[in-house]
């Protein structure tokens, strides 16, 4: 190998720090789909039968669905069959203590703190509990104590079908049903796990609630399944990572994410995304079918969508807000980069039903490589949503002239009174901008990762702040040697 | 030897030869002022010397403390002590000005082998610089030369100069766009810079900035050659007669 491609190797293998394979003992499912694989994760998890009749259903509805093809991105034909729908580590810990210490060093490597801190006297340190789902189960959950003493629930999915049902049944599939979607008919068949979040009355969480996605086993699918409930008054800031190893074969991720804020509720979601975006060459990768809703079901209430997107060879995902609640409040702040051969269709859709809502949606999207970045959003007013009010803002970047970038905008006001607005940019990094940087003494990755992160500001600024300075350190990697 | 040392330098933009053999030479402790009307050559001169990749140099070469500037990157050129006001400051949107000059401070330090700068050592250090150009707090946290005024960017050059100390600083139009208050403040920025160690060239399409910058040598500038070079009544000369006085010496 010559030395010109062994510096080319390092650099785009530098790109994408958590390739890694876990070696553990796994159990997994064969390949293949059919009314026993639902049956079998279900007995797996030891569900209720009313859970099993409502997977069965989802399943039974799924396989009359088309798969639709309306968004702007190519990939070959995925076969269901050739996917395995469960896969977890043998050995199933009771509590954080008997983790397999093989998992723990993983989570260590991937820089997630898994051992609850002590709080030192006299030192404001900021806590944050988290739950960690290693491909289809949940490994451990953080600080559930502390926060069971304020009455609220954090838990994987699967402990909540067992521990909580009747609040899982009583919102489960109410803000994304079973048949709403392709991917989401299938996540409602075959999810595995993800996080549930019950906040009560008039509680504000003391912490930030993370969980953490790792895809480990090939051939495998991840379909989590996370459900937030903010009850009247309730506070909470939850965010999501996710890595994978790199792996030659692409692997789907088809997870649906459903709020719930009740009056004057408030729920801050935040997802720094980092799937295996695939090889230089476009060869593996992580499909990332995605639905996100929140339902602003109260009065005042309040869901705000953050996503910083750099991984998965395919992102197609729309975190949306349906503002049923008068006086309620939808945002969505999104980066979303794509270079290397990935693709994002990722935006947003506000569906404003009361009066007096007001939804906001800040859009970049940044393009290398061959990247394909496309905004798609739809921003819906209804004959009942009086005085209703959106503003958008989408901008795209451009490095190299390889890279495309695509805004679909969708208004459909059907109040007189609604006020929309919609701003949309594209600009390009340019040599007048770079040639600046590089004349106070700063090198040309660096003038490249300062400028795209002043493009971002505006949506890093909505990021919990040690997020905040993770993606733009992510953001730093990604874009290394994007410049030719 | 001379801190900046222009021997015989021709430099073409896109096949047309703009500038056609300079000779300049600039002492450490010295101010020189290339004069000249648009189209001269002036600001090409500037860029040259800041390394954009734009200008092809056809002939001679440029020493920066007996070393070949022509062969160093843009950044390289920076980090060893060479600063260019632009004559157009260019924005960065998002940006903040701390965060662009720590950033610069920081690569600067890194070449000459020294450790990131402390956060308290650097607000302080910026705070005093921000004095010395009269700027206000505020413009800290605004980003860099966005929804500023033309003159206000200037003057955020004379402030980043002042920020990073370099070893000579070109100074492409600086006094263009300012009304005489911020003029003065300028010309005072550069005068408290003005040091034994330290090299000056300004490009100057007028002679004002000179009421208040005395330089050591002007040298006129036209069509790509100097002309003429002189001590500072060679400024006013040209403020009394204007450019055609030598438009024969360039033919």
């Amino acid at each position: 190998m010559s030395a010109s491609t062994k510096t080319i190797e390092e650099l785009t293998r530098k790109g994408y720090e958590f390739g890694f394979v876990t070696d553990i003992e796994q159990e997994s499912l064969p390949p293949g789909l059919n009314e026993d694989t639902v049956r079998f994760i279900s007995a797996k998890k030891e569900e209720p039968e009313w859970l099993l009749e409502w997977r069965l259903e989802a399943f039974r509805n799924w396989l009359e669905m088309p798969l639709p093809n309306w968004a702007h991105v190519k990939y070959p034909p995925i076969d269901f069959q050739a996917i395995s729908y469960f896969a977890a580590p043998k050995d199933q810990p009771k509590s954080l203590d008997e983790v397999d210490p093989k998992l723990l060093e993983t989570y260590e490597k991937l820089g997630i703190p898994m051992h609850e801190r002590e709080m030192l006297a006299g030192v404001q340190q900021r806590q944050v509990a988290v739950d960690a789902v290693f491909d289809s189960v949940s490994v451990g959950t953080t600080y559930k104590d502390k926060l069971a003493e304020k009455g609220i629930i954090f838990c994987s999915m699967s402990e909540a079908v067992r521990e909580h049902p009747e609040l899982v049944r009583k919102y489960l599939g109410t803000v994304v049903p079973k048949g709403d979607n392709f991917f989401a008919g299938l996540n409602s068949a075959v999810f595995s796990d993800g996080s549930f979040v019950y906040i009560p009355r008039g509680v504000r969480c003391p912490m930030e609630l993370s969980t953490y996605f790792r895809m480990n086993a090939g051939h495998t699918g991840q379909f989590e399944r996370t459900l937030i409930i903010a009850e009247e008054g309730a506070h909470v800031s939850y965010l999501e990572g996710c890595t994978a190893p790199m792996r030659d074969e692409n692997q789907l991720h088809a997870a649906v994410v459903e709020l719930v804020a009740l009056d004057d509720a408030e729920i801050k979601y935040s997802t720094v995304q980092n799937w295996y975006p695939g090889d230089e060459n476009g060869k593996g990768g992580i499909f990332n079918f995605v639905t996100k809703r929140g339902l602003c079901a109260g009065k005042r209430s309040k869901i705000s969508w953050t996503q910083v997107e750099t991984g998965s060879a395919i992102t197609w995902k729309y975190p949306s807000c349906v503002l049923k609640g008068d006086d309620s409040v939808g945002e969505f702040y999104s980066v979303a980069v794509s270079r290397g051969h990935q693709q994002a269709d990722t935006g947003t859709k506000m569906i404003h039903m009361g009066k007096n809502t007001r939804s906001t949606i800040i859009a970049k999207g940044i393009s290398a490589g061959h990247g394909e970045q496309t905004y798609r959003g739809l921003v819906r007013v209804l004959p009942t949503a009086n005085n209703a009010r959106n503003y958008s803002q989408c901008d795209s970047m451009l490095i190299g002239d390889q890279c495309g970038a695509h805004t679909f905008p969708y208004i459909d006001a059907q109040h007189p009174g609604a006020q929309i607005e919609h701003e949309a940019t594209t600009s390009r990094i340019s040599e007048d901008q770079l040639f600046y940087c590089k004349q106070r003494g700063i090198g040309e990755e660096e003038a490249v990762s300062l400028i795209v992160n002043g493009f971002c500001r505006d949506v890093f600024k909505k990021l919990p702040m040690e997020f905040a300075v993770e993606a733009q350190k992510l953001l730093e990697v990604t874009l290394e040697d994007s410049v030719g | 030897m001379a801190m900046l040392e222009i021997r015989n330098l021709h430099v073409s933009v896109g096949g047309e030869e703009i500038l056609k053999g300079i000779d300049l030479a600039v002492d450490a402790g010295e101010v020189h002022a290339i004069m000249g009307p648009n189209g001269s050559g002036k600001s090409t001169l500037a860029k040259v010397l800041a390394g954009h990749d734009g200008y092809e140099v056809t002939q001679g070469e440029v020493l920066y403390e007996g070393e070949d500037l022509l062969e160093l990157e843009p950044e390289e050129r920076a980090r060893k002590g060479v600063f260019l006001g632009f004559q157009y400051p260019v924005e960065i949107p998002g940006v903040a000005n701390t965060y662009f000059l720590k950033a610069a401070v920081n690569a600067i330090r890194k070449h000459r082998g020294e450790g990131e700068i402390d956060a308290m050592e650097f607000l302080k250090h910026i705070r005093e610089k921000m004095k010395l150009v009269k700027m206000d707090d505020a413009l800290l946290k605004r980003p860099v030369n966005e929804g500023v005024s033309g003159g206000e960017k200037k003057r955020n050059e004379v402030f980043q100069m002042a920020v990073l100390e370099p070893k000579f600083a070109i100074l492409d139009e600086t006094d263009s766009g300012l009304d005489i208050d911020a003029l003065r403040t300028v010309a005072e920025g550069v005068n408290v810079m003005r040091t034994p160690e330290r090299g000056f060239l300004l490009i100057t399409h007028y002679q004002r900035l000179l009421n208040y910058i005395q330089p050591d040598r002007v040298h006129v500038l036209l069509d790509g050659r100097v002309v003429k070079s002189g001590d500072k009544t060679l400024a006013e000369e040209l403020e009394k007669s204007g450019y055609a006085l030598f438009e024969d010496n360039a033919a």
